[in-house]
């Protein structure tokens, strides 16, 4: 009887197994497919390209395509290529996700473990902004922004995007430090450590997963915005995003599919990067603000 | 003057009362056991005295200076935390020294130090590891001996027992009991274990609902409890309450107890008058009933009385023995050999030179 139940589950169990990976390899084909058609397409010549087969491999790879993508590619008037904007986007995404992160950290710090008469309102305020859409703020920002004399500058952007990712880096050090006993807090206390010492000595060494949350969420945010950039900079201070738009868009001369693609995947390594050196720590930390926060 | 002292110290949280009006005095080299169920206020207390939270009113003095609006870490006061409280990112060695790298030692006279105080508690071959490699029993002493490095004027300990197992928890009581007569430390320490506080204090503060019952060394609080509270309280198993009345007879004041079919002197301890046909509440503890045996051959006042035996626990050095007479239950505590039988009747020995009377209105002790 029971051995012939075990036989039955254990079948189904397989059955179950099959089927679920099975699916997951038709999704991930599904998923992997674009990128698969970008990096073809991107080691292909024009003449190749026309000749219409978009899932064939590249005949004769080059990295012709690539090459100008980074340093001839025509965008607006000048032909120098993403380079320069590329680099302009990294100067944009540093600074602004460590100084967002860093903020967020004290933020959490202050509200979890110095608290003081509505600290409940004044995270749910913080709480709030991570609901306010893009659109809503780019007239007051960019008033803001004119005012300080920032419009039209990495540094103003920068600006920009620190302010907007606030609420998020808040929110996730806030719950991550819900969860850091009290007693480490006051035992520091009174040994003698002041705010920024127990900040720095006992509170930070112990954020790793949090940290890296942050920063993974922040890089993708900010790396991979186009409102703020195409709305904030313009010309020569424009982000990898905007630049990219601008590439792919005119309308003047021969549309160089090889060129947009190789460029398209200039603008996605960095986050992929970013995944594929924190990713692990990710899950992680998120789980970590959850189950106990 | 005594070297701590605590003056009508207050605090709310909330509406709620948390600590009402405590005065406690402490000597230098005193240890000291804040004990009472939880939420008492004990934690609460010993907060106040770490300057961990404000305080509504009072004055806390240490050593002749008023330290209420000190910061803690100027209060030169060292505190154990229940959770030990360990930094979890740094070793043991890193641990133990940080409140002397925050006060400024030089590297070379921290590590001495640290070896000392390590050496003290056997912990020198732990000194590099990480707080998650640790024991229970490692982390107390680790925990300990960042208190112990620094010197403090006041040891404070939160609970620190609570988290280890049984048996190491009495090694480690005893070891925080030899520490306090080798370094005559001043302690401060909070427990809801009532034997915690027996075995280690020179001076108890029973606590409920934030207001002092009764403060007094373990043999004033153990054998002459300020009310029921603490009588109930203190010792295990918990005392004897024995409703019973008043009764003279040729003068010799007497009371009656079992619905009045027992009658025992009125212990000596009780002077106040008392009018006759009076309730009170006779307390006796477990081992002031026994058998015929284990009577204490200096007892002034013996009273016999037969009761139906319920239920006989064994603890191994000896039985606590649960039986009713007219349907009111109490226990003895008898030599282990004694042959004893549930359902059967059995004579018990009554040590009223140990009994002690209360009021039951108010719940006093009547003296």
């Amino acid at each position: 009887m029971s051995a012939a139940a075990e036989t039955v589950s254990a079948g189904s169990a397989r059955t179950a197994r099959i089927v679920i990976y099975s699916l997951l390899v038709v999704l991930a084909l599904v998923y992997l497919l674009p990128l698969y058609v970008m990096l073809t397409t991107s080691f292909k010549s024009l003449a190749e390209i026309r000749g219409g087969d978009m899932l064939a491999l590249p005949r004769d790879p080059s990295w012709e395509a690539w090459t100008k993508a980074w340093s001839q590619a025509c965008i607006g008037v000048t032909c120098e290529g993403i380079k320069g904007y590329f680099w302009n986007s990294i100067r944009l995404v540093v600074p602004a996700v460590l100084i967002s992160t860093v903020l967020g950290a004290l933020n959490g710090y202050v509200l979890t473990k110095w608290r003081f008469p509505g600290h409940k309102l004044v995270f749910g305020l913080m709480l709030f902004a991570c609901f306010i859409p893009f659109q809503a703020v780019l007239i007051p920002m960019a008033r803001v922004l004119g005012i300080f004399g920032l419009a039209n500058s990495t540094t103003g952007l920068v600006f920009v995007h620190v302010v907007y990712g606030l609420g998020f880096t808040t929110l996730f050090f806030r719950n991550y430090y819900e969860a850091f006993p009290d007693e480490l807090i006051k035992a520091a206390m009174i040994d003698g450590a002041g705010f920024f010492k127990i900040f720095w000595r006992i509170l930070l060494p112990s954020s790793g997963p949090i940290i890296v949350v942050t920063i993974i969420y922040q890089f993708t945010n900010i790396w991979n915005d186009f409102l703020f950039g195409v709305s904030f900079s313009s010309g020569a201070e424009s982000p990898m995003t905007v630049a990219l738009n601008n590439l792919v868009s005119s309308s003047t001369g021969v549309k160089e599919y090889n060129v947009d693609m190789a460029a398209a995947v200039f603008a996605a390594l960095p986050t992929l990067f970013v995944y594929i050196v924190a990713g692990r720590y990710f899950v992680r930390g998120l789980m970590a603000g959850a189950v106990k926060g | 003057m005594s070297f701590l002292e605590i003056k009508n110290l207050s605090k709310k949280i909330g509406n709620n009362e948390v600590l009402k009006n405590i005065s406690i005095e402490l000597e230098k080299g005193g240890f000291l056991v804040l004990v009472g169920p939880s939420g008492c206020g004990k934690s609460t207390l010993l907060n106040a005295i770490a300057g961990l939270m404000p305080l509504a009113s009072g004055e806390i003095v240490l050593d002749g200076q008023v330290i209420n609006d000190l910061h803690p870490s100027k209060r030169d006061i060292a505190m154990v935390f229940q959770s030990y409280a360990l930094y979890p990112n740094m070793t043991v060695e890193e641990n133990i020294g940080f409140a002397l790298e925050m006060r400024g030692v030089d590297k070379a006279e921290r590590g001495e130090l640290i070896r000392n105080v390590a050496k003290t508690l056997q912990i020198e071959h732990l000194l590099s590891r990480r707080p998650s490699q640790l024991s229970g029993g490692q982390r107390q002493r680790v925990a300990m001996g960042r208190a112990l490095v620094r010197q403090p004027r006041v040891f404070l300990f939160d609970e620190p027992l609570s988290n280890l197992d049984a048996k190491l928890r009495v090694e480690m009581r005893a070891e925080i009991k030899s520490l306090h007569h080798n370094t005559d430390a001043t302690i401060i320490y909070v427990t809801h274990d009532q034997i915690e506080a027996m075995t280690l204090a020179t001076k108890i503060v029973v606590l409920k609902d934030g207001a002092i019952q009764q403060v007094g060394t373990p043999a004033d609080i153990y054998n002459r409890p300020a009310n029921l509270f603490i009588a109930d309280f203190m010792g295990s198993p918990a005392m004897n309450m024995l409703m019973g009345k008043t009764v003279s007879t040729n003068g010799i004041r007497q009371i009656a107890i079992f619905d009045g079919s027992v009658t025992v002197p009125m212990p000596s301890s009780v002077t106040v008058p008392l009018a006759d046909g009076a309730d009170v509440i006779l307390g006796l503890r477990p081992e002031g009933i026994t058998d015929e045996g284990m009577v204490d051959p200096t007892a002034d006042v013996i009273a016999k009385v037969d009761a139906d035996v319920r239920l006989v626990e064994p603890t191994g050095s000896d039985t606590f023995i649960t039986a009713t007479l007219q349907g009111t239950s109490f226990t003895g505590r008898v030599r282990a050999d004694v042959p004893i039988v549930p359902r059967e009747r059995f004579t018990f020995v009554f040590n009223l030179d140990k009994a002690v009377v209360f009021d039951p209105a108010t719940s006093q002790r009547l003296s």
